[in-house]
C-alpha cells in the first residue's frame, strides 16, 4: 500500500523499492503490528497466560478442587502480614481460598474457562454475524431491509437480561453460556460485515465473478468474505474481552459456571466477599483478568492501526 | 422534522411489543412454575392458586390478559413478594436507580468530554498517553472489581487526607444522602468516562484537522473560541449517538452496583427476581428497561437530526 519514491541514482534503494512493491496489505500490516510495542508485549503476555492455563495441572502440586482444612483462607508466604500466612513451605503461591484450595491453580483453571468461553463464543458470533451480514449486504433489497430490521430490534433488547433469564430458566451449563452470550455478540459483527459488504459489492472483481457465472452464495463465500477479513479480525479481538467480561458478569451474579469449576468472575465474586480478611483472593484473579483484557484491547488497537493506517 | 419524529416513534412501538412478547413466552416456556416449592400442597389449593393468577388458562389467553393489563399500566402481582404488585415495587425502586444512573451519566459526560478534549489537544504527548491509558483501565477493569477495591480503600481502610476523614459509607441508600451516593455513582461512571473520553478524543482530533477549523484559525479567532464554537459542536455529535448504548451500559452496570452496595433499586429487584423465579417482577423490570433503552435511542436519533445539519429527515 505504501508508495515508495526511489532515490534516483541509488541502486540499492531501487532494488529495495522494487522488493517493497510486491508487499501485500497483510505483510505491511504485520510489519506495522510488530512495530507496535504495546501490541507485541500484549501478544507475548497473552501467550504466556494461555500456556499457563493449558499447562495448569503441571504447574502446581495442588489440584484445583482439593480442599485442605489446615490452610483455610491463608495468605501466600510473602504476604506482609505474617499472621495470616499459610506456612506451607511457600507452595501456595497465591494463598488459598475459604475452603483451603490453592488459589494459583484455581486462577489458572478460571483462566481456562474464561478464555474458552471467550474464544468459543466469539467464534459462534463470528460465524453467525459474518454470514448474516454478508448475505444481507450482498443480496440487498427487501431481504436486506428485513434482516437488518431484525438486528435493529434485537439491538434494542436489554440483552443481558435475556441472558440472565436463559441461565435461570434452563439448567446452567457451559454450552448455554456459549450460546447465550454468542447470541448477543453477533449483532455488531453483522452490522460491521454488512457495511463492508455494501462497500465492496460493486467492485470490479465481484462483477467479474458474476459475469463468469458464479452463484451468489459462492461469491459471498469465495469473494466477499475473504475481503472483509481486516475489519472482522479487528472486531474479533475486541469481542473476546467483551465476552470474557460478560461471562464474569454472569458468574459474579451467581449465574455462570458452577462449582467446583471456576472462572475469573466466580473467583472475583468470592474474593469480593472475603476481601476484608483475605484481599489476595480478590487481587490475583482480578489482576489476571484485567491483564488479559488489557492485552486483547491493545492487540485490537494495534491491529486497527496496522490494518487501517489512515485511522491514525 | 415532525413527521420524522412521528415515524421514528411509531417504529419504536413494534420493537417494544416484540420485546414484551419475547419475554412473556420465554417465561412461560420455563420449566418449573413460580409456585413449585418443596411443600406439597393439596391439588385443590394448587389449582386455586393457579386460577387466581390465571395460570390455568391456555398460554395464548394468558398472553392476551397480560397485554390487556399492561395497556392499563398494570404489571400484575409479584409472584414471590406477597402483598405487593410489580408496579408498586418498580415505583419504589425506579427513583433510586434513576438517580444513580442520571448522576453517573452527568459525571461521565462531564469528565469524558473534559478528558477527551484535553487528550486531543495534546495529541501524542504525555498528557494524551496518560489519559488514554487511564481510559483503557476504565474500559478493561469491570465494575465488580472497581467496586470492591474502592470500598476497601475508602470504606474499610478509610482515608485520612490532611487530617480530614474521607471515609465513605460502603452500602445502603440512606434516602439518597450524598456520602452514600459517591461510591456507587463513581463506580458506575468510570467505564462510561473511559468510553466517552476515547470517543471525544477521536472526533475532536478529526474536527481539529478540518478545513473550517483551519479557516477559523486563519481569520484569527482566539483558540478558546475556536474550541468552543467550532470544534466542540461537531466533536460532540458522536456522543449523542452514543447516548443509547450508554444507557444500556449504565443499566447493566446498575445490576452489579446495586447488588454490591445494597441499594434498593430495580436492578437489585431484577437479580433477586431472577434467582427467585419471580416471573412477573422480572417481566416488569425488563419492560421498564426496554422502554428506557428504546426511548433514549429515539431521543438520541432526534437530537442528532436536530444538531447535525447534514442529516436529512427524508427517507
Amino acid at each position: 500500500m505504501s508508495i515508495i519514491v526511489p532515490n534516483a541514482g541509488n541502486a540499492a534503494a531501487m532494488t529495495r523499492a522494487q522488493e517493497m512493491r510486491g508487499r501485500s496489505l497483510w505483510v505491511d500490516a504485520r510489519r506495522r503490528l510488530f512495530e507496535n510495542k504495546a501490541a507485541v508485549v500484549s501478544m507475548v503476555l497473552l501467550a504466556i497466560i494461555t500456556l499457563m492455563a493449558i499447562l495448569a495441572p503441571l504447574l502446581s502440586r495442588y489440584s484445583f478442587d482439593a480442599t485442605d482444612w489446615n490452610v483455610v483462607s491463608c495468605a501466600p508466604d510473602w504476604w506482609p502480614d505474617s499472621t495470616v500466612m499459610c506456612n506451607a513451605g511457600g507452595t501456595h503461591w497465591f494463598g488459598t481460598d475459604s475452603v483451603g484450595r490453592d488459589l494459583f491453580v484455581r486462577v489458572l483453571y478460571g483462566a481456562r474457562v474464561s478464555l474458552a468461553v471467550g474464544l468459543v463464543t466469539t467464534l459462534v458470533s463470528l460465524l453467525i454475524g459474518v454470514l448474516y451480514g454478508a448475505i444481507a449486504g450482498y443480496i440487498g433489497g427487501l431481504l436486506d431491509d428485513i434482516m437488518m430490521r431484525v438486528v435493529d430490534v434485537l439491538y434494542s433488547l436489554p440483552f443481558i437480561f435475556f441472558v440472565i433469564i436463559l441461565m435461570v430458566i434452563f439448567h446452567r451449563s457451559l454450552f448455554l453460556l456459549f450460546v447465550a452470550i454468542g447470541a448477543v455478540e453477533w449483532l455488531t459483527m453483522a452490522r460491521i460485515v454488512r457495511g463492508q459488504t455494501l462497500s465492496i459489492k460493486h467492485k470490479e472483481f465481484i462483477e467479474a465473478a458474476r459475469a463468469g457465472g458464479v452463484g451468489p452464495l459462492a461469491i459471498i463465500l469465495r469473494h466477499v468474505i475473504p475481503n472483509l477479513l481486516g475489519p472482522v479480525i479487528i472486531y474479533v479481538t475486541l469481542t473476546i474481552p467483551d465476552v470474557i467480561l460478560a461471562e464474569s458478569f454472569l458468574s459474579f451474579l451467581g449465574l455462570g459456571v458452577q462449582e467446583p469449576l471456576t472462572s475469573w468472575g466466580v473467583l472475583i465474586s468470592d474474593g469480593a466477599n472475603q476481601m476484608e480478611i483475605a484481599p489476595w483472593m480478590l487481587i490475583f484473579p482480578a489482576l489476571f483478568m484485567a491483564l488479559t483484557l488489557f492485552c486483547f484491547n491493545f492487540i485490537g488497537d494495534g491491529l486497527r492501526d496496522a490494518l487501517d493506517p489512515k485511522e491514525r | 422534522m415532525l413527521s420524522y419524529a412521528a415515524r421514528r416513534f411509531l417504529g419504536a412501538l413494534p420493537t417494544l411489543f416484540i420485546i414484551i412478547t419475547f419475554a412473556f413466552f420465554m417465561m412461560r416456556l420455563a420449566p418449573g412454575g413460580p409456585f413449585d416449592s418443596n411443600r406439597h400442597l393439596p391439588p385443590e389449593i394448587e389449582y386455586n392458586i393457579e386460577a387466581a393468577y390465571n395460570l390455568d388458562k391456555p398460554v395464548y389467553e394468558q398472553y392476551f390478559i397480560y397485554l390487556d393489563n399492561l395497556a392499563h399500566f398494570d404489571l400484575g402481582p409479584s409472584y414471590k413478594t406477597k402483598d405487593f404488585t410489580v408496579g408498586e415495587m418498580i415505583a419504589a425502586g425506579l427513583p433510586v436507580s434513576l438517580r444513580l444512573g442520571l448522576s453517573a451519566m452527568a459525571l461521565a459526560i462531564f469528565f469524558g468530554i473534559a478528558l477527551g478534549t484535553i487528550a486531543a489537544l495534546n495529541k501524542n504527548k504525555g498528557t494524551d498517553y496518560g489519559v488514554m491509558v487511564l481510559a483503557m483501565f476504565g474500559i478493561t477493569i469491570p465494575t465488580f472489581v472497581t467496586a470492591p477495591i474502592l470500598t476497601l480503600i475508602f470504606g474499610i481502610y478509610g482515608v485520612n487526607f490532611l487530617g480530614m476523614d474521607l471515609s465513605l459509607p460502603v452500602g445502603g441508600w440512606n434516602g439518597g444522602a450524598l456520602p452514600n451516593m459517591i461510591l456507587p455513582v463513581t463506580v458506575l461512571a468510570l467505564p462510561q468516562i473511559a468510553i466517552i473520553s476515547r470517543l471525544v478524543r477521536g472526533s475532536t482530533i478529526e474536527a481539529l484537522r478540518s478545513n473550517y477549523v483551519r479557516t477559523a484559525r486563519a481569520k484569527g479567532l482566539p483558540a478558546y473560541l475556536i474550541l468552543w464554537r467550532h470544534v466542540l459542536r461537531s466533536s460532540l455529535l458522536p456522543l449523542v449517538s452514543y447516548l443509547g448504548p450508554a444507557v444500556a451500559g449504565l443499566l447493566t452496570g446498575s445490576l452489579i452496583v446495586e447488588q454490591i452496595f445494597g441499594l434498593p433499586g430495580i436492578g437489585r429487584y431484577f437479580v433477586n427476581a431472577a434467582l427467585n423465579r419471580d416471573y412477573t417482577l422480572m417481566m416488569g423490570v425488563i419492560i421498564v428497561y426496554a422502554v428506557f433503552i428504546i426511548g433514549l435511542n429515539l431521543v438520541a436519533d432526534l437530537l442528532y437530526a436536530v444538531l447535525d445539519p447534514r442529516v436529512t429527515y427524508k427517507r
